[in-house]
């Protein structure tokens, strides 16, 4: 190539990755292919698409040396639309609501539980490890969806942005150790499976229940809205009866 | 369509307003789900083009997270002080929560099926 057409395309390059097209169109391919490899194989759980298009698009980021900035002023168009998608939840909810009548208390007893475990166990495995008093406060809600944890975070003194990085990874392992881990203690019913996924792995728990089963998704988006309430509620106020 | 999505988008934002007015702890989005609930039961049904447009946003839901999962990268170095604690936490939690929704679930619904609320 001559040099004149290097410098070209060198231009080409600035003009491209100053506009939001360039990354906006990364995130749909490297979800593309993350979601080709989850169908071919036959949506195994461990082949999570989230995780996979996250770990091509860092490594293009990182290749070409571009920042986490630039990268969300295309790919914010899409993260925009998490809040959309959230209200649109209501839907399965309500087409499975005479299901969720039915066992009330049952769906509210597990939820409670499973919430006081999700925080206390993560609060207590980072202690007995030997964590940093910044890292015990901010995986206390992890399972909780990111808006809402890293204000709980906040409010107990963690740091948020580390509560956010966590909330994320804990979505993504229960998303991925659900599913075989629910096959191994033997839960069929689609119910209990989704409330387990919200619960554990709020909007990617969900996302990942929805592509399974409706019944399973409408649970898990309740468990998600029900688990952020609970926990925003108790965590602060356990916090001040241990301190 | 655009009617529909104009509706999401207004119980979103009105979702939002009632979170900051009430100062209740949940997201804006969270009080717009309940919002649109309310609106499907009053209207005893859910119309077919709306079924369509949030069947469509939720078959990817997935896609929506990968943004915020590439902010990541931004914190290794907060991560790699701790990494050991921060991943055995994140498994055995994440675990545990999944056996004890699940199997509480399980047990109660048998138990009590037929509790209405």
């Amino acid at each position: 190539m001559k040099p004149q057409n290097l410098e070209t395309l060198r231009d080409i390059w600035v003009y491209l990755s100053a506009s939001p097209l360039l990354h906006l169109t990364l995130t749909l391919a490297a979800y593309q292919v993350g979601f080709w490899l989850y169908r071919r194989g036959n949506l195994n759980p461990l082949l999570n698409p989230v995780l996979i298009a996250v770990i091509i698009i860092v490594l293009v980021l990182l290749a070409t040396d571009s920042s986490y900035q630039t990268y969300f002023e295309g790919a914010q168009f899409v993260h925009f639309l998490l809040g959309p998608a959230t209200v649109a939840l209501a839907v399965p909810l309500y087409r499975q609501f005479e299901k969720v009548r039915e066992s009330a208390i049952a769906i509210f007893a597990s939820i409670l539980a499973g919430s006081l475990t999700a925080s206390i166990s993560a609060v207590a495995v980072v202690w007995l490890a030997g964590g940093a008093r910044d890292a015990v406060i901010s995986i206390a809600p992890k399972s909780v969806t990111a808006p809402v944890a890293m204000g709980i975070s906040e409010q107990l003194g963690g740091l948020p942005s580390l509560t956010a990085v966590l909330v994320m990874l804990t979505g993504i392992s229960g998303a991925m150790l659900g599913p075989p881990l629910l096959n191994l203690i033997g839960v069929k019913d689609w119910a209990a499976r989704g409330l387990a996924m919200g619960v554990s792995s709020h909007g990617i728990g969900t996302a990942r229940a929805l592509q399974v089963n409706e019944v399973a998704g409408a649970f898990s988006g309740l468990a998600m809205g029900l688990n952020a309430l609970a926990t925003a509620i108790m965590l602060p106020l356990l916090w001040r009866l241990v301190n | 369509m655009l009617l529909y999505l104009t509706i999401l988008l207004s119980c979103q934002l009105a979702g939002e307003l009632l979170a900051a007015a009430t100062g209740l702890p949940i997201p804006g989005p969270v009080c717009g789900m309940a919002l649109l609930f309310a609106g499907l039961a009053i209207n005893k049904g859910v119309p077919k083009d709306l079924g369509d447009l949030t069947d469509g946003l939720l078959t990817n839901l997935s896609l929506l997270f990968v943004p915020a999962g590439v902010g990541v990268m931004l914190h290794f170095q907060l991560l790699a002080t701790d990494w050991l604690p921060l991943s055995l936490a994140i498994l055995i939690s994440t675990s545990l929560t999944v056996v004890v929704t699940a199997g509480i679930m399980s047990y109660l619904g048998k138990a009590g099926g037929s509790q209405k609320l």
